[in-house]
């Protein structure tokens, strides 16, 4: 088996010389050009459109009309006052992207510590029981996002399993109040995007030699320093593609918020779909998505730069 | 001339209709509410005319405005709510096809025929109409429940037990009702009014959100606003609830059938405007979501349990339901803010 995709290696290497390098430019864009088309017509052509509705003014039903307006961008940060018409500042969307960031974060960092020991348990077990293991994270995923929203809810609502068996076997004489709580939706996005953070974790621990961890133990580090210093910097890949898949859904998340939140503070993205609906104001909500985007692309760059030369200083 | 145009061609069909049998082979696409269209009706469509329906359904007038708007959907039939009647009969989005010329005409009730929204019916024929309330568990607080203080200041028994709609038009006209001040208001010092209101209120509530029945039917919640057809479904699973008409006042809204001007279908659709404002047929609809009709002789086809349903009908005591007009831009702004201060 070995033998045999050595040799292909070997014939592939061998063929890949004797083509020139212009044909090679030539078939990469070539075999790159389906991707291209779908992210440019299917990608970018939205966002075009997304930005120039931003600078566009409302239509009386919906839509824009066509007039050059900054509004939607400055009503972002300033309202104007009922009284006199002057701007002054106003935080009311800041916090609610404030509130998606937090917890965006908070699932981040939950996930990120149930998901490391998972992780963790399936990369030392012997390699024929792994894809066992891979496959049963991966279960949760024949069933649509919001048939387990609802299953969540209905294991933790007030007559739900959870407190059923509180009340039912005594230790609480009143139901415990989870759902439509932050936490109700904590527990929800941790349960929904857990696997995001499996899956890369694994695939760096699963490289990992564990010589190097032995020979930590040989030098007498503790258990504690052999997970910082060796486990922890050669999994650093994983964790960061892992922390970026939960935190980008997590930001956006839209189903989760309103059937576990009960819908009485605004997630960033109710707040962008309610804009199109009955708020009427598309210039503000294609405004209120590009700045959210922007906001994440930002916090993604600071995050990769950071952790790409901690990657390069641990070697 | 485009309305003297459709108004040819809908007198035109309208002569071909009475002359030729009402078998035209082909396809009618209807766009409407989910849940909301009885499959046995359109199975007796499809049985009487020949026609094969497809249906589509949306969640808001506002979804299915957008969709329409961009125009080539490919639907004939819409179901919008009186409001965005009105709305696209002004885009001009609906083809004006005379229901008030077809045969089955004259069971529409007359109360229901010279609506702001559609005078005299040039478009459009009613669905269904029904009031949006709240309705209250009995069994949970036993005093007079006809009154906004339930959900803006309530006992302590349902504080914390309330469910308002996630909607900014019906959370905000409930709060100026409650405070006696106008619909569609601009007034700046009643609106702070209405915006500290429910800013106080919101500590009672629990929820807000559209899935009413679920939330009054598992125990979540023992006070929802809601729609009183939903209200019956959920008193048929709860039976200690009982809905409210408040003093103050409550919305009544109608949805409306229409074609749309760019129906591919336009006669197919006409025949079904015809055969909705025929009695039984109507009441098949009834009998389906709960909510009544504007078609007279629908009662003796209706269940037993919609005709005495207090949802249904009326007591002779409650005001009458107030049918909001759009409002304009500037104030659907205001609200806006309202409504973000309010879920920050």
């Amino acid at each position: 088996m070995t033998d045999l995709s050595a040799s292909t290696v070997a014939d592939n290497l061998a063929r890949a010389r004797r083509i020139s390098e212009s044909t090679a430019r030539r078939r990469r864009l070539q075999l790159l050009m389906p991707a291209l088309i779908v992210i440019g017509i299917f990608g970018l052509f939205p966002l075009t459109i997304t930005a120039t509705y931003s600078f566009l003014s409302p239509g009386t039903y919906g839509g824009v009309r066509w007039e050059f307006s900054t509004d939607a961008y400055v009503q972002f940060l300033f309202q104007r006052d009922i009284f006199d018409d002057t701007l002054s500042f106003s935080d009311s969307y800041l916090r609610i992207i404030g509130r998606s960031v937090g917890l965006a974060f908070v699932t981040t960092i939950g996930a990120l510590i149930l998901g490391f020991p998972t992780a963790y348990f399936i990369a030392s077990k012997p390699p024929n029981q792994r894809n066992l293991w891979l496959f049963l994270i991966t279960l949760p995923f024949w069933t649509n996002l919001l048939i387990r929203t609802y299953a969540i809810l209905l294991i933790i609502r007030d007559e739900g399993l959870i407190n059923f068996a509180l009340v039912g076997s005594g230790l609480r004489s009143t139901p415990l109040n989870i759902l439509y709580t932050d936490p109700a939706v904590f527990i929800g996005l941790i349960y929904s995007y857990l696997p995001f953070m499996v899956l890369p974790l694994y695939a760096s621990l699963e490289k990992l030699d564990f010589k190097l961890v032995e020979a930590a133990y040989d030098l007498y580090a503790t258990r504690l320093q052999v997970l910082r210093r060796v486990i922890i910097p050669l999994a650093r890949p994983g964790i960061v593609a892992g922390c970026i898949l939960v935190f980008i859904p997590g930001l956006g998340a839209y189903i989760t918020p309103t059937l576990l939140g009960g819908g009485k503070k605004l997630m960033m993205g109710n707040m962008i779909a309610e804009q199109f609906g009955a708020s009427r104001n598309w210039p503000f909500g294609s405004a209120a998505a590009l700045i959210l985007m922007t906001v994440v692309m930002l916090a993604l760059v600071v995050y990769v730069r950071n952790s790409g030369q901690g990657g390069r200083r641990h070697g | 001339m485009k309305r003297l145009t459709y108004s040819l061609t809908a007198t035109l069909a309208l002569g071909l209709g009475a002359a030729a049998p009402a078998w035209a082979d082909g396809v009618l696409n209807i766009y409407n509410w989910g849940n909301y269209t009885p499959p046995d009706m359109l199975e007796k469509f499809t049985a009487e005319t020949g026609i094969t329906v497809n249906l589509d359904g949306y969640d808001s007038n506002e979804t299915m405005l957008a969709k329409v708007q961009e125009g080539n959907t490919g639907y004939d039939i819409v179901v919008p709510g009186d409001y965005m009647i009105a709305i696209m009969i002004e885009q001009g989005l609906l083809a004006m096809v005379e229901p008030n010329k077809m045969e089955n005409f004259h069971n529409v009730d007359p109360k229901w025929v010279d609506v702001w929204w559609d005078p005299g019916r040039s478009y459009s024929v009613p669905y269904q109409w029904g009031t949006t309330g709240f309705t209250v568990d009995t069994a949970i607080y036993s005093g007079d429940i006809n009154t906004l203080a339930l959900l803006f200041d309530p006992p302590p028994e349902l504080q914390g037990r309330i469910n308002m709609l996630n909607d900014m038009n019906d959370v905000i006209n409930a709060g100026l009702r409650y405070l006696g001040y106008g619909r569609c208001n601009s007034n700046p010092d009643e609106l702070r009014q209405v915006a500290e209101l429910l800013q106080n209120s919101k500590q009672y509530w629990r929820t807000m959100d559209y899935s009413t029945i679920e939330k009054l039917t598992s125990g979540d919640v023992d006070l929802s606003q809601t729609w009183n057809g939903a209200a019956m479904r959920a008193r048929e699973q709860r039976p200690t609830l009982q809905y409210a008409y408040p003093v103050e006042g409550f919305t009544g809204w109608m949805d409306n059938v229409a074609v749309l001007a760019d129906a591919p279908n336009m006669e197919n659709a006409k025949i079904f405007i015809n055969f909705i404002m025929d009695p039984e047929n109507a009441a098949m609809i009834s009998n389906f979501a709960r909510y009544a009709n504007g078609i007279t002789g629908s009662e003796a086809f209706m269940d037993e349990a919609m005709l005495s349903a207090p949802e249904i009908v009326m007591p002779a005591d409650a005001p009458t339901p107030d049918f909001v007009r759009p409002c304009p831009q500037e104030t659907v702004d205001l609200y806006n803010r309202i409504w973000t201060q309010l879920k920050q």
